[in-house]
């Protein structure tokens, strides 16, 4: 009790020395500079609606920057427009737009240098080179914030999020637009990134490296230049995340490169030109997820082992899966697949003959891409039809031998 | 010319040939998406039927049909008419009459199960097709005088063009593996009318593939509406080419 | 009226007609006759254009055929072996001329009444007999009062009864002044009809001669009789 006590007093005691300073054209304090300048520690600086050109603000003390009808800070195109440098800041309801550009020292809407549990919210950012940079940051929050950009070439544009060697992040239903990639990661751990919406990004929705032991859930990539490519880390959750529209030659609903030990499970990859791209991918578990209407529902390298790839459906793609090789090291079991043509004669909702489901013309076209223009031919369905009765080119130990007769309902 | 048109049309959509063509379109296109959870099976099931059963039932039916005219064109041939006049009626009831089977077969399921644009590609790559075949019927009925020879004629074309010539490019493509090839291929499918309308057909159907292709003559070529307007123009030069051959071998013809 | 000028004609190697030049004038009516394979219906569809003669030209009205269709309004043909689409019925089949034909002038249905057709209105064509065959045939040569008739072996597969009706309507239609051709090779039949008679053999025109001088010559009464004579003579003096 007493220690109770003792803690609402103290809480008290915080609450009557924080201060609120106000901004605005019509308050006595106009710039954001100068009431940094007259914060402590644990105050509270209210901006009011209206536009900041102020250069680089820097804030190097522990305060709440709160935004009031989304005031707009204008970098001019200069300059780097928040830069954060203490502890435990909170920046919310402003409106940052147009950083500075260059290629060396990365100007951003709001960078993080180093610091600790640091939130940034609901802001809306527009036309900066980077969107939110997390520099050695640890236990962040970077949470509902919209950051756009309408560059078009991809050398002039910086990363929507963009985190590097960071920990306990929580990058959270943030929507990333326009940028390089939407959010990026380079030796950041632990960290979760759930709900975001990263769509129309010039290069990749999601990109990350060298990043180990993160979660990615219920996120949304969408119609990205090169969908979401995620390489070197292992130990990756990847939950009910939506892949969509990911079109081009080099474009992937997933590309994993080198990535070990991990579990994608429970995610939707619609309409995408290859739905997942493995390399060097081992000991993952792939399961409960959708294929559906991408040209490639999975393109499996012959550098992948040990993957277990079951109760997933494979709907209406225009081939299941692709390989390069002939070894498989890969387990296929209790798929759906809508190409399965086989019977169930003892009810038990799990196929009799086990499916090959790679086709001879997913092979031709993995050596030889021109070979697409005769896709659907009547000489390649004969030629398919025949090497599914009798496998010659196809290897014969690529194959799932329970297949699902039923959809699953995931 | 359209009096003569009304009579060979209301001749041939009494034929029990055609009625039961319409018949087994349409128990296929029903069938197919019925049987299936989604509309991409039924589509497939078409796209077979458009580039397999409507050519060979358009080229074998025309070229029959035209060998068992022969009386009715020379009747016609003894009255005030012009031959060509004759022969483009013959050809006009003909391609009416299979489109009019095509769309009531396979394009009323395809309008009511996919009202997309693969379905709407689909309907006017099977009416163009249609036309193709019954157009190359007039071509090999002109070449030969016998029915017999006449018929293997029109076999050998249709087996030439929905089997022989993938084939052929098929080996093309591994023989020039090494090559940059891909645009004279991409001219090469001009050589088939199948191809054209499977290509365009594809495109729609099979979206993420085709506009992922590496080496993007897809989407730089039939992809854009330059393109789709060029592959029709050529669909529409194999109806029109094989025909005005066959119009100046029919003027020159002895009956 | 009708003109045919050096036409020449070959199936492959075979010379079917060979500079052939003939005249055919309104009113009369003309018998072409010779051997079978002597190029009679060959003739006879050169001048219908159906077959298209190597040289030479073919004049109808002073007006070269070659190409043209609109001359055909004034030919009724009758041809040797009327063949139809199977399927369609008589009643079918003349209302279909009619539709093609499309003409407003009055029509001449004596022989539809006369050789009973319109009671078989509804009769399938390849059901029919090849006597009526020919009547129908002759009903269509006959219906749109054409100036000129082509009749191919007309009285072919005719009952005797249908024969004498089709030869009175010839000579009915003869006297109205209209050119009448007839091959044949029943020479017994022509008697009363014909004013003018042509032989063929092997793709030439023997001989193109009126009827009465032909008899004055060869003193004979009957054209067959007249005929041989003349072929008999004909056949001495290549022997010679």
């Amino acid at each position: 009790m007493k220690i109770l006590l003792c803690l609402c007093f103290s809480f008290f005691f915080t609450c009557l020395h924080s201060q609120k300073i106000e901004v605005g054209k019509n308050r006595a304090i106009k710039t954001i500079k100068k009431a940094i300048q007259l914060a402590n520690p644990g105050d509270t600086v209210l901006v009011y609606k209206g536009v900041y050109r102020e250069g680089n603000i820097v804030i190097d003390k522990k305060i709440i920057l709160q935004g009031i009808g989304f005031p707009i800070l204008d970098g001019q195109k200069k300059y780097e427009v928040v830069s954060i440098k203490a502890d435990s800041v909170t920046i919310e309801g402003f409106k940052v737009i147009n950083s500075g550009y260059a290629s060396l020292n990365d100007p951003c809407g709001i960078k993080i240098y180093n610091k600790t549990g640091v939130t940034i919210k609901e802001n809306i950012l527009e036309n900066n080179f980077f969107g939110i940079y997390v520099q050695k940051g640890i236990g962040c929050i970077i949470k509902n914030n919209t950051i756009k950009a309408h560059q078009k070439q991809e050398q002039r544009i910086g990363n929507g999020i963009h985190c590097w060697k960071s920990e306990n992040l929580q990058i959270v239903g943030n929507q990333v637009s326009g940028h390089r990639d939407g959010i990026y990661f380079e030796f950041v751990s632990n960290s979760i990134i759930w709900r975001n919406i990263s769509k129309s990004n010039i290069r990749y929705g999601l990109h990350f490296m060298f990043s180990n032991d993160d979660s990615y859930i219920s996120n949304v990539f969408k119609n990205n230049g090169a969908g979401v490519a995620v390489m070197f880390t292992k130990n990756v959750k990847m939950f009910h995340n939506y892949f969509a529209e990911n079109w081009g030659d080099a474009a992937y609903g997933l590309l994993l490169k080198e990535i070990s030990d991990s579990y994608i499970i429970g995610n939707k990859f619609i309409r995408n030109t290859s739905g997942i791209y493995m390399e060097g991918t081992s000991r993952v578990a792939l399961s409960k997820n959708i294929f559906r209407d991408n040209g490639w529902g999975m393109k499996i390298q012959a550098s992948c082992m040990e993957n277990e790839i079951s109760f997933n459906n494979f709907i209406a793609n225009t081939f299941d899966i692709s390989t390069n090789g002939s070894l498989v090291l890969n387990h296929f079991n209790n798929n759906y697949w809508d190409k399965y043509e086989g019977y169930d004669l003892n009810k038990d909702g799990i196929g009799d003959v086990p499916f090959h489901p790679l086709s001879l013309f997913a092979v031709l076209t993995e050596n030889n891409p021109s070979a697409m223009l005769l896709f659907r031919s009547f000489m390649i369905t004969l030629l398919d039809k025949s090497e599914k009765i009798l496998p010659s080119i196809t290897p014969d130990n690529f194959v799932d031998q329970t297949p699902e007769m039923k959809s699953l309902v995931l | 010319m359209n009096r003569i048109i009304k009579i060979v049309l209301l001749d041939i959509l009494k034929n029990k040939i055609v009625l039961s063509y319409t018949f087994v379109l349409a128990l296929l296109s029903w069938g197919s998406f019925g049987l299936e959870d989604n509309s991409a099976k039924g589509l497939l099931t078409i796209l077979n039927v458009i580039l397999f059963t409507v050519p060979l039932v358009s080229i074998l039916f025309s070229t029959i049909y035209i060998y068992n005219s022969s009386e009715f064109i020379e009747l016609l041939l003894s009255q005030p008419l012009r031959r060509k006049k004759i022969w483009i009626s013959l050809f006009a009831g003909l391609s009416i009459a299979m489109i009019l089977a095509f769309l009531l077969g396979a394009g009323i399921p395809l309008v009511i199960n996919a009202p997309d644009a693969s379905g709407v590609m689909m309907l006017l790559s099977g009416c163009l097709i249609s036309a193709v075949f019954v157009s190359l019927a007039f071509l090999s009925c002109i070449l030969t005088r016998d029915k017999a020879k006449g018929i293997g004629v029109a076999i050998m074309f249709w087996m030439y063009f929905a089997i022989l010539f993938d084939a052929l490019v098929l080996f093309l493509l591994f023989q020039f593996a090494e090559y940059p090839i891909e645009e004279a291929m991409v001219g090469v499918t001009a050589l088939s009318p199948i191809d054209l309308a499977r290509i365009q057909i594809l495109l729609h159907l099979d979206q993420s593939a085709m506009m992922g292709y590496t080496g993007a003559i897809f989407k730089d070529f039939f992809g854009t509406t330059i393109g789709l307007i060029i592959s029709f123009f050529l669909l529409i030069l194999w109806i029109a080419i094989p025909f005005f051959i066959s119009v100046r071998k029919f003027n020159k013809k002895d009956l | 009226m009708i003109t045919l000028q050096n036409i020449n004609k070959k199936f492959g190697k075979l010379q079917v007609l060979q500079n052939v030049n003939l005249k055919f004038n309104a009113g009369e009516c003309i018998a072409l006759i010779g051997p079978n394979g002597c190029g009679k219906t060959t003739l006879i569809k050169s001048i219908l254009g159906m077959v298209l003669p190597d040289s030479g030209d073919i004049l109808f009205n002073k007006e070269s055929i070659l190409r043209k269709f609109e001359y055909r309004n004034n030919i009724g043909y009758m041809p040797q072996i009327g063949r139809y689409p199977d399927h369609m019925t008589i009643g079918q089949i003349i209302a279909m001329i009619k539709q093609i034909r499309n003409s407003k002038d009055i029509l001449d249905e004596d022989l539809v009444k006369a050789f009973k057709l319109d009671k078989m209105d509804d009769k399938q064509m390849r059901t029919l007999s090849g006597g009526t065959t020919q009547k129908v045939s002759a009903t269509l040569a006959f219906l749109f009062n054409p100036d000129v008739l082509i009749l191919d072996e007309p009285t072919a597969g005719l009952d005797p009864l249908a024969s004498e009706i089709l030869k009175e309507k010839i000579i009915k239609e003869k006297e109205k002044g209209k050119l009448i051709l007839i091959t044949s090779h029943l020479l017994s039949e022509l008697d009363d009809m014909i004013t003018q008679i042509i032989f063929m053999q092997d793709g030439k025109v023997h001989f193109h001669r009126n009827i009465n001088e032909l008899l004055e010559s060869t003193g004979e009464i009957k054209i067959s009789k007249a005929i041989s004579k003349i072929l008999k003579q004909k056949s001495h003096e290549q022997d010679h």
